[in-house]
């Protein structure tokens, strides 16, 4: 659908952006452009909708070198989001998304109704929010705009350009959810630009990684996680990521270090509000010098509540089951698998240093990072 | 002077009051008019030729520090005495603030926005006519407002040049050093000039995009 055929790029003040790049976009793929800034990701995709014209090679779409298509005719026919958001603030939700629909003459009943349809696709109810200002919308709101926008006139191509890296976290993670399911309806060909490898593992086909105006490495996001090119690619994509450092994986990159402990000579009472606190019904008893004691569980605790003589070293019990640090994790999937353990006490030596639980475990393995 | 002589004064003069009143306005609207037609334009041409830019608004900036009597007097030998010099003078007048607040009012749309609107497959005519043009008018409005109330001041001394307007009670009262007289010409000439400033401040709430207004 997209093809660079040997494009180089060279500005007027000397600096060679893109190096004869090659690149095959298939027809509904979603591709992912990454690369540390000034590596020619914004270049390479400015130049498919002719917004930069390349030195030399070509590029295709759909087959025909757009070097003949007219810039305005071509740019109607490809969708385009920018991380600025760029909806006009002077033009209502409703005109923002009619216009390229407009522009190319569609009749109004049908923009209409095409307005509607894809408020309805993002979840903004159309009645509430058409006839609105992009000011009064939320950031995460202003850029399903943004992407509806682009995909107004059915254009079979769409360009998106860091669209989600000015918004929140969570706005975010939603937007990149929401394109993920809205591509599987619409199986548009897409080239997304970011520079955020998280994002592109989790939305892309295929991820292009880029550096220095050439394109590294170009393959799915798991070949790219099993088989880097080079060191360039390893580092880019982080070690927590690397799955192929499996068999290295020990117990300290599978657990939790951030664990709720409590002193041995403590109250009952106050050991429960920790448990409170942290919302656990488990904790870790460690002395001052943080040496692993044992295991204070909730179900216990309740029992002896009512003796106020008791402290927490009195009721507390060993633990079965712990590992140390460079403990491998096959050894710790053995522990899981045969035993009927919640979670498993890290240790330093005799320093509790962390907390494997199935589901860091499971993290860990999986190359993402632990939450806590 | 006490007030009923300035009543007296005024109703006695109140056709030649009307008469200058006129005349005034006359002068003031045709060479505003023609600063628009000048100005505007030229602000937008300049913006899309940043080079050039500064130059143009200085040579305006320049005229606008020549005194207005001065002004007035370089334009007497070339085009006489009359209502045409002071028009030319007025109008010189008028362009720099027309012409400042168009073209910044132009460059200082957001650069995505343009941007946005290129990549989407808007001509330059439509990227003009519907976001440069709509999201820059309240600040041409103020250019336009500025120079309204600048012009309908510096109109009182195109009676030097012989093109009438309140100026002319004003130096007759001056001269016969009535001070009602004065008084008869100078006070309509501020409230004319308060009058189109707070006109001009509802054409501009007026012409500020909807979408604009509700950020403040």
């Amino acid at each position: 659908m997209i093809e660079f055929k040997q494009v180089s790029k060279t500005f007027p003040d000397g600096f060679q952006a893109l190096k004869n790049i090659n690149l095959h976009v298939n027809k509904g793929e979603l591709v992912t452009v990454i690369g540390p800034s000034g590596c020619g990701k914004t270049t390479t995709m400015k130049m498919i909708n002719r917004l930069l014209e390349p030195s030399s090679g070509q590029i295709l779409v759909d087959g025909e070198n757009i070097k003949n298509q007219n810039p305005v005719q071509l740019r109607r026919n490809i969708g385009y989001v920018i991380q600025q958001i760029g909806l006009f603030p002077h033009m209502t939700i409703e005109e923002n998304v009619a216009l390229v629909p407009k522009m190319k003459g569609w009749p109004k009943d049908k923009y209409i109704r095409r307005v509607d349809g894809l408020l309805d696709l993002v979840g903004l109810d159309p009645k509430v929010f058409k006839k609105r200002y992009p000011s009064e919308l939320s950031g995460g709101q202003q850029q399903r705009i943004g992407v509806i926008r682009a995909l107004a006139a059915e254009p079979p191509v769409v360009l998106m350009d860091e669209p989600f890296s000015a918004l929140d976290p969570i706005s975010r993670e939603q937007l990149q959810d929401e394109l993920v399911a809205l591509q599987d309806n619409i199986q548009k060909t897409i080239v997304f630009v970011t520079h955020d490898m998280d994002e592109a593992l989790k939305i892309a086909d295929r991820i292009a990684i880029m550096d220095n105006g050439e394109i590294i490495q170009l393959a799915k996001p798991d070949q790219i996680l099993r088989h880097p090119a080079n060191q360039f690619v390893e580092d880019f994509i982080g070690e927590e990521r690397m799955n192929k450092e499996l068999g290295g994986k020990t117990a300290k990159s599978l657990m939790l270090s951030k664990v709720a402990t409590v002193k041995p000579n403590r109250g009952l009472a106050e050991a429960l509000q920790i448990m409170k606190t942290y919302s656990v019904d488990s904790l870790m008893v460690t002395n001052t010098k943080g040496e692993f004691q044992g295991i204070l569980e909730l179900p216990i605790l309740e029992a002896h509540y009512r003796d106020e003589s008791k402290k927490v070293e009195d009721i507390m019990s060993p633990v079965a089951h712990s590992v140390q640090v460079e403990t491998n994790y096959t050894d710790i999937a053995e522990i899981f698998a045969k035993h009927q353990v919640v979670t498993i006490p890290v240790l330093d030596g005799g320093r509790l240093v962390g907390l494997i639980t199935r589901s860091s475990m499971m993290r860990g393995l999986a190359g993402m990072k632990q939450t806590v | 002077m006490d007030w009923n002589s300035f009543l007296d004064t005024f109703i006695n003069r109140w056709p030649t009051i009307l008469t200058a009143l006129q005349e005034h306005l006359y002068l003031s609207f045709v060479s505003i008019l023609i600063g628009i037609l000048i100005s505007v334009p030229l602000g937008i041409i300049i913006s899309r030729l940043k080079k050039i830019a500064e130059f143009v608004i200085g040579i305006t900036a320049v005229f606008q520090t020549i005194p207005s009597l001065a002004l007035f007097g370089f334009l007497l030998p070339v085009f006489g005495i009359g209502s045409t010099p002071a028009i030319i003078a007025l109008m010189i007048y008028a362009l720099l603030p027309i012409l400042r607040n168009t073209y910044t009012g132009i460059v200082g749309v957001d650069d995505s926005l343009i941007q946005a609107g290129k990549g989407m497959g808007m001509t330059s005519g439509q990227i003009l006519w519907k976001i440069e043009l709509p999201l820059a008018l309240p600040v041409i409005m103020a250019g336009i407002r500025t120079a309204t109330v600048l012009t309908i001041g510096v109109a009182t001394l195109a009676t030097f040049i012989g093109a009438g307007g309140l100026g002319d009670i004003i130096y007759r009262g001056l001269s016969t050093m009535n001070n009602e007289l004065v008084l008869a010409g100078a006070v309509p000439a501020a409230l004319l000039a308060i009058f189109f400033d707070s006109i001009l401040k509802g054409i501009e709430r007026i012409v500020t995009p909807k979408g604009l207004k509700k950020q403040d």
